[in-house]
């Protein structure tokens, strides 16, 4: 069965990109993003569960270049959703969300709040990540 | 066309008014998928950063210490609260995705069927990890 051609109405390419945008986007793909986590999850618990030899190959993975990269996508696509989405719920009970707010001439609390949440989710992937490494050359000496 | 009874608007009372009582909706199934979305949302944001903690002081860790720590009851049962609503939480989610973007019937329906199955291994998986890493 394919899909019927309906008209349709103009699509995003129409609108001039804002910062809520960004964050519906990115909230979506870092979802996405996150499920493949979630099985990166289940491989290492798995590999705890099955043995010492499992466990190198998780660890071993963790460790490579590509585990490196992946794992600090990670780390900000958990902090990016969990930020987004504390701001989703504060939003679910109507907080911010009226017109004054979302009018930039006025107080652009709306929109203010959406960088607030990128930003924020940048600043703690970093601090997570230097303080893994300070912790690991404090270790290390 | 002007449908009225006394001063009532009959349109308006052509539905059993126990369909808004219930407030199920026309898929029948009301704010279910978007209340357990924010429940499981609002159960994952502490327990991703504690997850986050956990997982930073294991980096370094070898084998043995990071079976131990799963094995701690504190930690194993907190797994397993991550375990599900994480993936529950990521089922909700790929649930409305595909809803939005595959079209195609036959598709769609292979795709949510899979996400629900693959979850629920995933998840049943994790479980079954925990449980034999922390139970003696």
């Amino acid at each position: 069965m394919s899909p019927i051609a309906r008209p349709i109405s103009p699509h995003l390419e129409i609108y001039r990109w804002r910062v809520n945008m960004w964050q519906s986007v990115l909230h979506r793909l870092t979802g996405l993003f996150l499920c493949l986590g979630a099985l990166l999850l289940a491989w290492g618990l798995i590999a705890v569960a099955t043995g010492a030899d499992a466990w190198g190959n998780f660890s071993a993975f963790c460790a490579s270049g590509l585990g490196f990269v992946l794992l600090i996508g990670w780390s900000w696509a958990l902090l990016f959703h969990l930020c987004n989405g504390i701001q989703h719920l504060f939003r679910d009970t109507g907080m911010g969300y009226d017109a004054a707010q979302r009018d930039h001439s006025h107080t652009p609390s709306y929109f203010a709040t959406g960088w607030i949440v990128i930003a924020a989710s940048v600043v703690l992937t970093a601090l997570v990540w230097i303080a893994l490494f300070a912790h690991a050359s404090g270790g290390a000496a | 066309m002007n449908v009225r009874v006394g001063t009532d608007d009959v349109r308006g009372q052509l539905r059993n008014p126990m369909k808004y009582a219930r407030g199920l909706g026309s898929a029948q199934s009301g704010v279910r998928h978007w209340w357990l979305q924010r429940l499981t949302a609002v159960a994952l944001a502490p327990l991703s950063l504690w997850f986050l903690w956990l997982c930073a002081g294991l980096v370094h860790a070898d084998y043995a210490a990071v079976r131990a720590a799963i094995a701690e009851p504190v930690h194993a049962v907190l797994l397993v609260a991550l375990v599900v609503s994480l993936f529950w939480h990521g089922a909700l989610g790929l649930q409305v995705v595909i809803e939005d973007y595959v079209h195609t019937r036959w598709q769609e329906i292979t795709l949510q069927i899979l996400v629900r199955f693959g979850a629920f291994l995933a998840a049943v998986a994790c479980l079954f990890a925990i449980a034999r890493i922390a139970l003696p």
